[in-house]
């Protein structure tokens, strides 16, 4: 399917499918709290990297956007459909981790002058990948086209606190888990957890991190007991208890098998088409990131 | 999510080889040509598949990690043994020089890989005469591709060795494990536009009771945190030595005890 769609988007149709926007559409999952439904799919140019869950909260005093969106045309699409909501000041950016379908939206922000806030490895991060991403990302979509690095403006190394006016936000910049620039957001009128790409639903997760410490902080997650969470990916309101529990089931198996295997000499490619095979059935594009999470897993477990 | 560099591969993977099919062979067989006369000038190389086997993944999983296992000749009258990404911009992986303590059959190791491209591995024996053998791979990116997210923290925590021990039939067989980014000069710094400058492990030392196992010159080809896998003649006791230099001429030193089995 993937390589019919190429072939078509590369023989007849580059032109038209390069600037097409694809509208935002928002969806209310808490008072004042608004999200997008990503698609299940890696970025291509026809969903235009609209892959995460990404929206709003709205105050008394004004918003506060997490994330931005996957490209520059998906973060117009947003501020767009945020403007048909809400007239109130853009304050905040929130950029929850250094993935480029949560991040490359931030540009069409810049003109609300909001404070783009981040994790305090986020600027290091960006300044590493940050290019690489952005290639990568107009390869995809178009020259152009994927939007400009957005640097945060503030960043958080434990936990900070931000007054709405009539709600107070708690972010949390987590340790090394699904990568080492994680930030998530609670939303005490709500109880609502905003916990971007530390909770996949239905997605199989990408381990970029530390997988020891994204089940750390999994556990830790919980302790504001939400009334909902917004996973990164998957359903826009879910509960968190039940919502994490495979994810932890996924990261426990690979994380155990890895371990055997590496106690049993079985080398990092055989590990990579052997472990977590039973949670195949379990999660869209598993054979797009399993390999690569044993990878991942086997590079960090080889040390304990 | 890796969502785009996931996605990039696989468009590379598919647009690729229609696109290059025609002229490949040829210009792989002349690349090695030219390849073969720069590193042994004026020496013949034969062309021997299987003196040497190479087992790595067809299609890789992470260009930037690309597992490779050599299978050495069981008469062990070499000398020495050349690793070659030929298609990546500093093709020599690894020059390794058995020592009189070395064994085993298998060597493995971590590369990178820039381009599709051929692997050759060319052994030399004790008598001079060199036998290449080659492999195909499919990755692309690993060399510009960023590893760590946090270089600064990879650097501190550079040096730190682990070593894992294994009982094969009549070698003791050895996973050394080394932190280092091994910074290859092509990753860019968004923020300076300037290229994180290289640096990288370009010498390992490995020696057992004061005998040589293997020394090994490296490049950036090798991955990040190089992992090698290699056998050495053991007594089952005493002590296996690793020293480890890199380009900013940093050096590490690490012993590493040698018990009995079954104790």
């Amino acid at each position: 399917m993937h390589l019919r769609r190429r072939a078509l988007f590369a023989g007849l149709c580059l032109c038209c499918l390069g600037g097409a926007d694809r509208p935002v559409t928002l969806r209310q999952v808490a008072a004042g709290i608004y999200v997008r439904r990503g698609v299940d799919e890696d970025a291509t140019r026809d969903n235009q990297d609209a892959i995460a869950n990404i929206g709003f909260i709205e105050g008394r005093d004004g918003i506060l956007v997490t994330d931005p969106g996957g490209c520059l045309a998906d973060g117009q699409a947003l501020r767009t459909a945020i403007r048909g909501v809400s007239d109130k000041p853009i304050r905040y950016v929130l950029l929850s981790h250094i993935h480029p379908d949560h991040i490359f939206g931030a540009g069409a922000f810049r003109q609300d002058n909001p404070v783009f806030i981040g994790h305090a490895n986020l600027p290091q991060a960006l300044a590493a990948r940050g290019d690489f991403y952005q290639t990568q990302l107009d390869g995809i979509l178009g020259p152009g086209q994927a939007g400009p690095l957005v640097q945060p403006t503030m960043t958080i190394a434990t936990t900070h606190d931000i007054d709405m006016g009539d709600r107070r936000l708690t972010l949390t910049a987590h340790g090394p888990a699904h990568t080492r620039t994680d930030v998530s957001l609670f939303d005490h009128a709500t109880a609502t957890l905003l916990a971007a790409d530390l909770l996949f639903v239905g997605r199989v997760p990408s381990l970029d991190g530390s997988l020891s410490g994204w089940l750390v902080e999994l556990a830790a997650l919980g302790a504001n007991r939400p009334a909902l969470a917004i996973p990164g990916h998957g359903p826009v309101s879910v509960d968190f208890t039940s919502a994490a529990a495979p994810l932890i089931r996924y990261l426990t198996a690979l994380r155990d098998q890895t371990r055997a295997a590496i106690a049993a000499g079985v080398g990092i490619e055989a590990a990579s088409t052997s472990v977590a095979r039973s949670e195949r059935a379990n999660w869209r594009l598993f054979d797009d990131y399993n390999g690569r999470n044993v990878t991942e897993a086997y590079k960090e477990l080889e040390w304990e | 999510m890796r969502a785009t560099v996931a996605a990039v591969c696989l468009a590379i993977a598919l647009a690729a080889p229609i696109a290059r099919a025609a002229d490949d062979d040829s210009a792989r067989a002349q690349r090695w040509d030219a390849l073969a006369a720069t590193i042994f000038p004026g020496r013949h190389v034969t062309q021997a598949a299987g003196f040497v086997g190479i087992d790595a993944p067809v299609r890789a999983m992470d260009a930037a990690l690309v597992p490779v296992t050599l299978t050495l000749p069981t008469d062990r009258n070499l000398k020495a043994l050349y690793l070659v990404v030929d298609e990546n911009p500093s093709p020599i992986a690894a020059h390794v020089v058995f020592g009189p303590a070395a064994g085993g059959h298998t060597l493995t190791l971590r590369i990178r890989v820039d381009q599709y491209t051929n692997l050759h591995a060319v052994a030399e024996t004790a008598d001079g005469q060199l036998y290449a053998a080659a492999r195909f791979i499919k990755a692309a990116g690993g060399c510009s591709a960023p590893g760590s997210e946090t270089p600064e923290i990879a650097l501190r925590e550079a040096g730190q060795m682990k070593l894992r021990l294994h009982d094969e039939a009549g070698a003791e067989t050895a996973d050394l494990l080394i932190r280092h980014p091994n910074f290859n000069g092509m990753q860019m710094d968004q923020v300076s536009h300037l290229y994180t400058p290289a640096r990288y492990i370009n010498r390992i030392d490995i020696s057992y009771n004061g005998q040589s196992v293997l020394h090994i010159d490296t490049d950036i080809s090798l991955a990040s945190d190089p992992a090698i896998g290699f056998g050495f003649k053991s007594d089952g006791t005493g002590t296996l030595t690793v020293d480890v230099a890199d380009t900013a001429h940093a050096t590490w030193h690490q012993d590493f005890p040698v018990a009995p089995h079954g104790t």
